[in-house]
């Protein structure tokens, strides 16, 4: 098979030469882009989104960015980590993609990046969440329009702090993301003189949670922080507010708690109190134009990973218009990017060291099926980006 | 920890583990009786959880769903057996486990198709909705509790079924020697169907009776599977007793494990199948 696709290239590739066939479209005057996301399984509405708010933008600008026409490559990448390296590869070296977007889940992405890093790809990071991808795995080819793990739980800790909470215990699956995410929490809590009583956590996707209720319930603290998502997210709250523990002690957590999940956990999602870089009432003209938007193009309401699928084709535009267009002017894009101002739908930000967003954070409550905004918790925060050599 | 939070603790485990007993009773007597590894299983428990969903919205109330659901979950059952499960029972364990899995992907795919990748929840019935107070800061949901009624009901029934009347007779004599019980002018197809029919229904319900405390959500049925076989091994293949003390013993092992020991909490489970197997390794109450 290999084989008979080798011969059938070289075929091609002589034919191309005697100019019996026309040359396939990527010439200098386009931007191929490898759209790597999950298009089957469980994270396949927040590919969708992503790949939504890129081509929103793209469309917008009539089917161009930064002045260059858009043309795409896409691979499904069933958030499998052992498929991750081939499925990247099939992207940078047979479709020699000029960017590489992706993707949700952070395994993948850092396959990913290891392949980006290797092959000198450009690639923009549109959701992963794991630290190392603007840590230890930085590099001045990799950027992220999204968040890390540590940022929306980071600016949890003051907002409590602020409301005379002492004692907190946190509650996560004890994955990374999970990990991360409590990190980020104890760090500012209890640099501010917070206690963290104690740190539990539960094996992933375990969702028994009865026990660590009813031990939550014993040690009385004055909040308990947690970071949970999708399925998990919605039977913790619901859980939560059964065992009574809801009106006596306050439930918080990184923003993700509550996204897309407030539908299902019914009236338990009601006046939880979360933080994320993104949510619903903004007060600016950006967001409303991108929802209008949105909802104009796809007939529903954008989310937090359409934001960021968005801004990960602004990200590519600020590059490609300061150096008009010329795609392989690489060093050019690239310094651009890092000094790109992005009008984000999310409010205005810019690039860290890193390569990672330096954005605020908003604290939200639930109500009914959204997240809208109650205050800014953190004022352009970056990531500490520890073990980045870029820095 | 107290006196207080040892006794909530163990009200945990027991009700855990009885939600276990009923996924697994039904995988125990579909694999002890008809020796079918059926990796589906979990799948039936999710298809549960999503005809409780859709039956609830469409009708109100989960208790109509239930009624609704569990005739239809013994058709899904009755009709897989009779097109797919039927040719198995003279085949390896091998091709068992491909058609299975293969099940499994259909189901997860089907899903997707008709009802999305969106998480959901279901509302339970207003008379069960409400907690009871322990202390000032716990309460115990009334639906867990009812929830471990309704399964104490099903294992007594059960076990009823099983040992005390004419078509539990049979069934265990099908599962002992099936051409003997054959020539003895007995329907053995017809009962094998209904065994299968049985297993898909008690992991339907307990899908269904789940829905409410937990989330209706893709994959939802990959955990419970994996569980439901470290109880239908520690129990004892094809034995529902052992499966109901099995069932329990991996609640507390699950509880305790969690509270005592949370760095082990992810392995605990497992130990405990370890230990039994490395004492009885045809399992509590399975017969060597």
């Amino acid at each position: 098979m290999e084989k008979t696709i080798n011969r059938l290239t070289g075929l091609l590739a002589g034919a191309a030469l005697l100019g019996l066939v026309t040359p396939a479209a990527h010439a200098a005057d386009t931007l191929k882009v490898g759209l790597m996301l999950p298009a089957t399984g469980t994270y396949a509405k927040l590919g969708n989104a992503i790949t939504n708010g890129f081509k929103l933008y793209v469309d917008e600008n009539g089917g161009k960015i930064g002045g260059v026409a858009v043309e795409y490559a896409v691979v499904d990448d069933e958030s499998d980590p052992a498929k991750a390296t081939e499925n990247a590869n099939k992207l940078v070296k047979r479709d020699e993609v000029d960017v590489l977007v992706g993707t949700v889940h952070s395994g993948v992405a850092m396959a990913m990046a290891k392949v980006a890093r290797g092959t000198k790809t450009l690639m923009i990071v549109p959701n992963a969440g794991a630290d190392e991808l603007t840590g230890p795995l930085c590099a001045p080819n990799i950027f992220r329009t999204s968040f890390t793990n540590w940022q929306p739980s980071y600016a949890m800790g003051p907002v409590l702090l602020d409301k005379g909470v002492k004692k907190v215990v946190t509650l996560t699956w004890k994955y990374s993301a999970g990990l991360q995410a409590i990190e980020g929490f104890k760090e500012s809590f209890t640099a501010g003189g917070g206690e963290i009583v104690k740190e539990l956590t539960l094996p992933f996707p375990n969702t028994e949670f009865q026990p660590y209720l009813t031990e939550i319930a014993s040690l009385k603290p004055d909040a308990v922080f947690v970071f949970f998502a999708g399925g998990g997210a919605v039977k913790l709250a619901k859980d939560y507010a059964a065992a009574g523990l809801k009106d006596s002690i306050p439930l918080y957590g990184s923003g993700f708690l509550t996204d897309g999940t407030l539908d299902a956990m019914g009236g338990a999602g009601e006046g939880l109190q979360t933080t994320l870089h993104y949510a619903d009432g903004l007060d600016n003209a950006k967001d409303k134009a991108f929802r209008a938007g949105y909802q104009k193009a796809y007939g529903m309401a954008p989310d937090v990973y359409a934001v960021q699928g968005y801004d990960a084709a602004q990200l590519l535009a600020a590059g490609l218009s300061a150096v008009s267009g010329k795609v392989d002017d690489r060093k050019g894009m690239i310094a651009a990017m890092e000094a790109a101002q992005i009008d984000s739908p999310r409010g205005t930000f810019s690039m860290s060291a890193a390569h990672n967003p330096v954005q605020d954070i908003y604290l939200r409550e639930g109500k009914g099926s959204a997240n809208p905004v109650v205050s800014v918790a953190a004022k352009a925060l970056a990531d500490p980006a520890r073990g980045c050599r870029m820095k | 920890m107290d006196i207080f939070s040892f006794l909530v603790q163990t009200l945990n485990a027991v009700q855990y583990g009885l939600l276990l007993f009923l996924v697994a009773s039904g995988l125990t007597l579909v694999f002890g009786i008809m020796g079918i590894i059926n990796l589906a299983h979990g799948s039936f428990y999710m298809a549960g959880a999503y005809l409780a969903f859709g039956l609830t919205s469409a009708t109100g109330n989960l208790l109509w769903a239930i009624v609704l659901g569990v005739p239809l979950a013994m058709a899904i059952g009755a009709a897989l057996e009779a097109l797919l499960f039927v040719h198995l029972y003279k085949r390896d364990h091998l091709e068992q486990v491909l058609l299975t899995y293969g099940l499994i992907l259909i189901f997860e795919e089907l899903r997707s198709i008709l009802v999305g990748d969106d998480v959901h929840g279901v509302p339970m019935p207003d008379f069960l909705a409400g907690s009871i107070p322990l202390d000032d800061t716990l309460s115990y949901p009334v639906y867990r509790l009812a929830i471990s009624v309704v399964c104490v009901g099903l294992a007594i029934g059960l076990y009823f079924l099983i040992q005390r009347t004419r078509l539990g007779m049979m069934i265990r004599a099908g599962s002992h020697d099936r051409d003997m019980v054959q020539s003895l002018g007995i329907n053995i197809k017809l009962i094998y169907r209904v065994v299968f029919a049985l297993g898909v229904v008690m992991a339907a319900l307990g899908g269904m009776l789940a829905a409410p405390i937990s989330s209706v959500a893709p994959n939802m049925g990959g955990q419970v599977l994996i569980l439901s076989f470290v109880v239908v091994v520690v129990g004892g293949i094809g034995s529902v007793w052992g499966a109901l003390i099995g069932a329990l013993l991996i609640g507390f092992a699950d509880t305790f494990g969690k509270v005592i020991l949370p760095d082990f909490a992810g392995v605990m489970v497992y130990l405990v199948m370890a230990a039994v197997l490395l004492w009885r390794p045809e399992g509590l109450l399975g017969k060597g």
